[in-house]
């Protein structure tokens, strides 16, 4: 009886405060990710501009035998490596380092996976100086010119231009415990109200569940999350390999005019 | 010691209470920037500060005023109909009265300098030149209109950032804006920004960097993150031209500062040196 009350609970579906708290929670690890998908992943670093900012994980791998870019935000782990990681949220070399991954699998005619989980690009000192907002709005502008397909997922948070500068894409799909959201709930209500205790409240209103932004064609796929982590990437990879067929019969120009229309509709 | 006497007779000058009723509100006034007290008309016609040059925040059409030789607007129709987030439509209403405007920017076809320009002016004083959906639209179409007729986009930016208030939406319009200012880029024209006191957030973090040629008014606020947002995170106190033009154009991302009064003549020049060359 116990049990079928648990499972009662943990099938009813959750208010946004609590997907809000799920979607922070370590559910899904970027390395196990790329290692769960993918094969044959060759990391590269570094922006060549500046550094080489660890909380993007970008590199080359297989998917189904097929090469792909793929781009990862990464929270980190134990609590050093999130903090060098800053909870991943990147700074402008790790925007750079991704534009320069970008515009390298445009050269080789490679699909581009993104997987996002930041609550927003670093609000710091040196990220200001070097152009926090340089590299987002560059990092848009580059993605409007891709002529390989892009898809986006949003493993965990996505918050403001820090998120949407990886997901200007073909497609974007979201787990289905994630959010996406122009900032976080409490960044919201301390602008809103001036008081960032009313984040419940401010999730409610927000419509960052992946089922508000489906309906309002901001998203094209949830994506169902199980406690069986190599079902979740079967599934993803599965669909990626399907959605790239799909994508790569576009010639070109047909691809990127597509994704602008895509953004033009909001 | 009768030297001093007559301090007495201090006591005996009143304070005259009523002095401040008389000042005409508006009649002084503090620079932002400098903090220096300033005779109203002293500001003169650009509205500029006389000791440092700082550009007092003007609204749309006053810009235009100052900046154009002819200005035909367009699209001057489109505004938010049904906001849907509380208190949003009382907000968007005393913005519009306030301004006179029906979004938080301005566009139209200018000539400057006798240069014909696709133009658009950002207004602060609309719910702080907020990035709403129709703001987007706007910008948007004056980039489809420049590029179908081969024009120039100038743009001035003013803003606080995305609005809040059509959530996920206003995130969008960064994209939209951008798919815009990338079919124009293609097309080989130019896009000129002239950064202007305050641009941050969703703005700074789309089109207000992804200019070919980049200008900002002297002492002009420009950054994505707020710095109180930043003190908090760094806990650090930040130096006093933190977020200023004068900093970016010392880290690179300005070519250079033009006092208002000498805008309208840059601009031209720069549309001028992109002329297509006939034939």
């Amino acid at each position: 009886m116990a049990v079928n009350i648990g499972l009662k609970l943990f099938k009813r579906e959750l208010t946004p405060s609590e997907v809000v708290k799920k979607s922070r929670e370590d559910r899904f690890l970027a390395r196990e990710i790329i290692d769960g998908i993918f094969t044959d992943f060759v990391e590269l670093h570094g922006d060549r501009l500046s550094g080489d900012d660890s909380s993007v994980i970008g590199g080359i791998a297989a998917l189904n035998g097929t090469p792909v870019t793929v781009i990862v935000i990464d929270k980190g782990i134990d609590i050093h490596d999130k903090l060098s990681k800053r909870n991943g949220s990147p700074e402008p070399w790790g925007y750079r380092k991704a534009q320069r991954l970008m515009q390298q699998a445009n050269k080789f005619h490679r699909p581009i996976v993104t997987f996002i989980n930041t609550p927003g690009a670093f609000p710091g000192k040196t990220a200001e100086a070097q152009g926090q907002g340089e590299a987002i709005a560059q990092s848009i502008l580059k993605s409007m010119k891709l002529t390989v397909p892009m898809i986006a997922i949003i493993y965990g948070e996505a918050g403001s231009g820090g998120a949407l500068a990886l997901a200007a894409s073909d497609q974007v799909w979201m787990f289905q415990n994630a959010t996406y959201s122009i900032l976080s709930p409490e960044g919201f209500a301390s602008i809103l109200w001036k008081d960032s205790k009313r984040s419940d409240e401010a999730a409610a209103v927000m419509g960052l569940t992946p089922k508000d932004l489906l309906g309002k064609n901001v998203i094209e796929y949830i994506i169902p999350e199980s406690r069986n982590h190599p079902r979740v990437f079967n599934l993803i990879r599965k669909r990626l390999d399907d959605e790239f067929r799909t994508l790569n019969t576009l010639t070109p120009q047909e691809l990127v005019k597509q994704r602008r229309a895509r953004f033009r509709a909001f | 010691m009768d030297l001093y006497d007559n301090q007495k007779s201090t006591s005996r000058i009143k304070r005259d209470a009523s002095v401040n009723d008389r000042i005409p509100d508006g009649l002084f006034l503090a620079c932002p920037y400098c903090g220096v007290q300033l005779y109203n008309k002293q500001l003169g016609r650009y509205r500029v500060c006389a000791h440092c040059g700082y550009g007092f925040r003007l609204q749309a059409r006053e810009r235009i005023e100052l900046l154009t030789q002819s200005f035909e607007e367009m699209d001057s129709e489109i505004e938010m109909t049904a906001p849907d987030f509380p208190g949003y439509a009382e907000k968007l209403e005393r913005a519009k009265s306030q301004t006179g405007l029906g979004e938080s920017v301005l566009t139209g076809l200018a000539t400057i300098e006798d240069e014909k320009v696709a133009l658009g002016v950002m207004d602060s004083y609309f719910m702080m030149g907020s990035l709403g959906t129709m703001t987007g639209e706007k910008i948007t179409r004056l980039f489809e209109y420049a590029t179908n007729r081969s024009l120039p986009v100038v743009l001035f930016t003013a803003s606080g950032g995305a609005r809040m208030q059509e959530g996920i939406n206003s995130l969008m319009q960064m994209a939209k804006v951008s798919a815009a200012v990338a079919a124009h880029q293609e097309a080989g024209l130019l896009y000129l920004v002239v950064l202007t006191d305050p641009t941050t957030g969703g703005v700074t973090a789309s089109f207000a960097m992804q200019g070919d040629v980049t200008f900002a008014e002297p002492h002009a606020l420009v950054g994505f993150a707020g710095a109180r947002v930043i003190e908090s995170t760094i806990h650090e106190k930040l130096p006093k031209d933190f977020q200023r033009v004068e900093t970016l154009l010392e880290n690179g991302f300005v070519d250079q500062i033009v006092p208002r009064a000498e805008l309208n003549k840059m601009i031209a020049r720069v549309v001028k040196l992109h002329h297509v060359r006939e034939v």
